[in-house]
């Protein structure tokens, strides 16, 4: 995983020069992407890539190590009646199971990602989100999801939200950084944007768009905003700044709406699990019924595939 | 901002396999006569012409062509269904006309892919926009029938006669819908020719319209080129003319009109200019760009064909609407992924590719799509030229292709200016965030159809048409009827 | 079959209950009424729908007014358009249950007909109602002044008790095409086609809580329809000068409009017109400035 470290200490963006947006126009596109025809190898291809770019994730009151140590095992063997499947890209948990995740896990190339910083919320002071941050870390994990301070960015505190992800992706070290903006609570597809080129000048090494515990979670068309921004700053700056859409994908039809739109709006280099993410839990077995369905022609049945 | 810093890969990776649009289910005869007086007839001189595949230049069928005998004809069955047809009670015209539109929605698939098939617009672009909107126009229109006294109140209407109506190429079906619809239900009634190189849905709507059981004659559709359209045009029987095209031939349709009696309206050529200025949603107004000139080829009368960007955002412009362009598929029009689909004719694309060569000569930068055309049939890229101003010869004439001229402007006044400067006046764009702005720029263009931060949207219920040399009429809306009726005291 | 088992046959009769929030449900109340015919023979027993049973089409009504009145004015036209095909379809069905209240065969069958051309006409209105009475007004100031209609919300209607299907259709159609969301009260008299055409709307692709017709005694309810504080407009078609006034009285109370229709004569073309649209429409006139 590599890590692109700002070459400087992080500064403000002007907002003055971030470009508003049109949520018609947004639409529009986002529909266009939607009647792309998908099939054959172009699918089967499409559907691989979205299993290496799965984030399993378990992030409820109720779990306990033995719900996360059959997560893992899905992780690790997503059907193993399937020869030659990727593995998925990692397993997303809370800071308390992530020792569990990475015995789990063992030595496997297959990432613990923690939330951090008071998830959902993020309703806690400085010094709590930090330590958090430290613990998950120190116990193992490589990546880190926090989240921003969504009251104060609407009150326009840009400042302090921004402080913010600059201090948490201090004390992630190694790990690298995913910053969720909780688009469903920001309002607007402007906002959107704003809080995407925020976040970025404050060394977010991925950009996410929801916690997936309030509705809306990920959709198509705050998606398409962040990549635009991700695009605008790497054209700006030569730094690559991956995306991950949480929450509200369960189907692969919907997932590979996704990536043709991660295609055409940033091409080949962002379509690898080291740029891209997917944040769900279920849809990893929608994603192995398509493949079985393209290796034998035939529909399938849920009860065919291992639900963990 | 240098292009070639941080680029960006479009065409490398993961690429979409082909995903055909299904043939198997439509059906081209071999062979097309003339719908005249509710049956099929035979042309008078025997001569029929071939139409083919622009993709492929494979021949798809024969059609009649249409001499003065056969125009003739089908004036006359037009003339002899009219009595009925004007005479009938307003409401069941209606219920005619909406037999149309239920019927086009039901073989909406069947008109999409022969639509594709016979004109090179991509099969995404006939399915979802051409051929659901045609249907609206006639759900529109039959709507409007027994409604008139509404739209000119305190007047007596009454229908013309008999309509000689004349279609263009670049949208053959819609162009169908929006000139039978809205003289039907005005209780007119249609002789109508579609044009050389398109014929074939305008022939399987003529089967529909026998199929849907419309009165004999009340809907005659003829095949031919551009003599057959003259003789229509000078039939002493027809009481009006309308015509979709260049406005070359505008210009000599309304000179051989002058001394009749005959009304006529008139939809002909744009260079539309497309405003953005800085304070714009940028990457939705590049969206925009894009939608109002490579779509359908560029084959469009009211497409942006002329950028006019704020110079403090045109590099960004320029460097977003680079990107945009390497994402478009231009392909097959069979293939559901197709963006940009081929040049309908070998002639079109002779023409374009002259003016190609005009704007190098002239001096001007030339940017293409990257990416793969095919090997046979008519192909043009998504093209755009810089280092261009007024007087180049790119950014004063009609090309109708997927080429886009690129100035810059400083204020608003330039700008304006710049946009209303030429001959033209069908359409014209205007990208900014501030309202007060667009109303401004809405007042002063003169253009008879504006679009504010969006492009090429078309509904039945807006009026379309052009100011100055874009034509004469408006089709569309309440302000369509006015085409075809006769407004007395 | 032969023709002595077809006529030992039992035909299988229909219940006719109340159609509310997309559903059939019979009247809270457990309430009913004996239809009969002029024979003194039972035909039905029709719901005697209750004060409850409006309260609660109302909040179906309102629940699908925010979704009915986004819908494009495309879709409504199209929506009418097929609630026409499916009456068409059921022709007979009608026919026969307005000779069983009583209507001549000759008249019935105008009735439905002339019902069907009906929705064909309001439905053709959809989408231009809006440019008949819209208007960009020349303000002296330098703004863009615009009115537009906006429906009104949630419609009370009264049907008319003679003409029970055609009246109902004229009330219902322009009320909805608009935007509007609107619970009905059939005709006492001859409630059966309300409830058939219930059926019919919901074939149609109407959504949930658009049309929620209730049966039941006019006495009972007529102040519920006039004074419900979540009603936009209440409609009326028949009843004297005293019951006009209890209603404009009772809809004091929100301000709601009220359009009185009594005495239309509905099977002419004068009872058809845009106008029944506008009167369930508000007025919104909107100023920006023009400048730079």
């Amino acid at each position: 995983m590599t890590v692109t470290a700002l070459s400087t200490s992080p500064k403000m963006p002007a907002f003055s020069r971030v470009s508003t947006v049109d949520e018609v126009g947004v639409n529009e596109r986002v529909a266009r992407f939607q009647t792309r025809s998908i099939k054959k190898e172009s699918k089967i291809e499409a559907l691989h890539m979205i299993l290496s770019m799965i984030d399993l994730t378990t992030l409820e009151g109720q779990d306990t190590p033995g719900k996360v140590r059959q997560l893992c095992q899905k992780a690790i063997h997503l059907h193993d009646a399937m020869p030659g499947l990727p593995h998925v890209a990692a397993v997303c948990v809370y800071p308390t199971m992530v020792a569990v995740a990475r015995d789990a896990l063992g030595n496997r190339d297959i990432g613990v990602a923690s939330v951090a910083t008071a998830f959902p919320s993020g309703m806690s002071s400085r010094e709590v989100k930090l330590e958090e941050t430290r613990t998950a870390v120190d116990a193992g994990a490589s990546e880190i999801d926090m989240v921003i301070s969504r009251g104060a960015f609407l009150q326009g505190e840009y400042n302090f939200v921004f402080d913010e992800i600059a201090a948490i992706k201090e004390a992630c070290g190694d790990a690298h950084l995913k910053v969720i903006l909780e688009t469903g609570e920001l309002g607007t597809l402007d906002s959107v944007r704003r809080a995407s080129v925020l976040a970025m000048h404050a060394g977010a090494d991925f950009i996410k768009t929801s916690t997936g515990k309030i509705q809306p979670a990920a959709t198509m068309q705050v998606t398409f905003v962040m990549l635009q921004a991700i695009r605008d700053h790497y054209r700006e700056t030569g730094r690559m700044v991956g995306m991950k859409p949480a929450g509200g994908i369960s189907k692969a039809k919907l997932a590979i709406h996704y990536l043709v739109m991660l295609r055409e709006t940033l091409g080949a280099a962002w379509m690898t699990p080291e740029w891209f993410r997917f944040g769900a839990s279920s849809l990893a077995n929608d994603v192995l019924m398509q493949l079985q369905k393209q290796a034998t022609g035939v529909y399938q049945s849920a009860d065919y595939f291992s639900k963990d | 901002m240098d292009s070639q810093v941080n680029k960006l890969a479009f065409n490398d990776g993961w690429q979409y396999a082909p995903a055909p649009e299904s043939t198997d289910h439509i059906q081209i005869d071999e062979k097309y006569d003339l719908f005249i007086g509710g049956d099929f007839v035979a042309p008078d001189e025997g001569r029929y012409f071939e139409t083919i595949n622009p993709a492929t230049e494979e021949v798809l069928s024969s059609v009649a062509l249409a001499t003065d005998a056969d125009v003739d004809r089908a004036v006359k069955a037009a003339r002899k269904a009219y009595g009925g047809w004007s005479k009938m009670k307003a409401k069941e015209r209606g219920k005619y006309v909406f037999r149309i539109a239920r019927m086009l929605q039901e073989r909406a698939r069947e008109f999409a892919t022969i639509e594709s098939l016979d004109g090179g617009k991509p099969i995404r672009e006939s399915r979802d926009i051409d051929i659901p909107l045609a249907a609206a126009h006639f759900f529109y229109y039959a709507g409007w029938a027994d409604k008139l006294e509404y739209a000119f109140p305190g007047r007596n209407v009454q229908s013309l006669g008999v309509a000689a109506q004349i279609i263009p190429w670049n949208f053959p079906l819609l162009m169908a819908a929006w000139k039978i619809a809205p003289a039907l239900a005005c209780g007119n009634t249609v002789v109508l020719k579609s044009a050389e190189t398109t014929p074939l849905t305008a022939l399987k709507l003529a089967e529909l319209i026998q199929d849907a059981g419309i009165p004999a004659g009340v809907v005659n559709i003829i095949t031919g080129a551009g003599e057959t359209g003259a003789a229509m045009v000078n039939h002493p029987d027809v009481n009006k003319v309308a015509f979709t095209g260049s406005t070359s031939v505008g210009r000599i349709i309304q000179k051989s009109l002058a001394g009749t009696n005959k009304k006529y309206t008139l939809e002909l050529g744009g260079k539309a200019a497309n405003l953005i200025f800085a304070d714009a949603a940028i990457d939705q107004a590049v969206e925009g760009i894009v939608n109002g000139i490579f779509f359908n080829q560029g084959h469009v009368c009211c497409a942006g064909s002329r950028l006019l960007v704020q110079e403090s955002v045109a590099d960004e412009v320029i460097q977003k609407l680079r990107d945009r362009m390497d994402t478009l598929i231009v392909g097959d029009p069979l293939d559901k992924n197709t963006d940009i689909g081929a040049i309908n004719s070998m002639e079109q694309l002779e023409t374009i590719r002259s003016y190609l060569k005009i704007g190098e000569e002239e001096g001007a930068s030339m940017y293409q799509s990257s990416g793969d055309v095919p090997d046979r049939g008519y192909w043009c890229r998504p093209t755009i030229f810089t280092g261009v101003s007024q007087s180049n010869r790119i950014v004063q004439e009609e090309i109708f292709g997927p080429v886009l001229a690129i100035q810059t402007f400083r204020t608003l006044e330039e700008g304006l200016e710049k946009a209303n400067n030429t001959p033209y006046g069908l359409s014209g764009g205007v990208w900014t965030d501030k309202g007060a702005k667009i109303f401004k720029v809405t007042q002063a263009m003169r253009a008879g159809v504006i679009w504010a931060n969006t492009f090429n949207k078309f509904d039945p219920a807006s009026p379309f048409g052009g100011y100055k040399e874009s034509g004469v009429g408006r089709e569309g809306g309440l302000h369509g009827l006015d085409a075809y009726v006769k407004v007395a005291s | 079959m032969s023709i002595a088992e077809a006529a030992a046959r039992l035909p299988v009769d229909k219940t006719y209950k109340i159609y509310i929030g997309g559903k059939f449900p019979r009247t809270e109340s457990g309430r009913y009424f004996a239809l009969e015919d002029q024979k003194g023979r039972v035909i039905a027993n029709i719901c005697r729908g209750s004060r409850k049973d409006f309260r609660n089409a109302i909040v179906a009504a309102r629940s699908a007014s925010p979704g009915w009145s986004a819908a494009t004015a495309y879709l409504r036209g199209q929506i009418l358009y097929r609630i026409a095909e499916m009456l068409e379809g059921r022709h007979e069905q009608f026919v026969t249950e307005l000779v069983l209240q009583g209507v001549a065969r000759r008249k019935a069958k105008h009735e439905v007909n002339a019902t069907v051309d009906r929705l064909i006409y309001y439905a053709g209105w959809s989408d231009k109602y809006q440019q008949i009475f819209s208007s960009v007004n020349p303000v002296s100031s330098s703004h863009f002044n615009f009115s537009v209609l906006e429906p009104t919300g949630v419609v009370s209607v009264l049907a008319p008790d003679d003409s029970s299907l055609l009246g109902l259709v004229s009330n219902i159609a322009p009320a909805i095409v608009g935007g509007n969301t609107c619970v009905v009260l059939a005709s006492e008299s001859r409630p059966l086609c309300a409830v058939s055409f219930a059926e019919v709307l919901h074939a149609s692709d109407v959504p949930a809580g658009v049309v929620n017709i209730l049966t039941g005694f006019r006495e009972e309810l007529t102040t519920q329809f006039a004074s419900h504080m979540d009603v936009n407009a209440v409609v009326f078609c028949d009843g004297d000068a005293d019951i006009a006034k209890l209603i404009q009285i009772e809809a004091a109370n929100n301000m709601k409009r009220v359009i009185s229709r009594v005495d239309t004569r509905w099977s002419e073309d004068s009872a058809q017109s845009p106008y029944l649209i506008r009167d369930t429409q508000e007025t919104k006139t909107t100023w920006h400035p023009i400048g730079g």
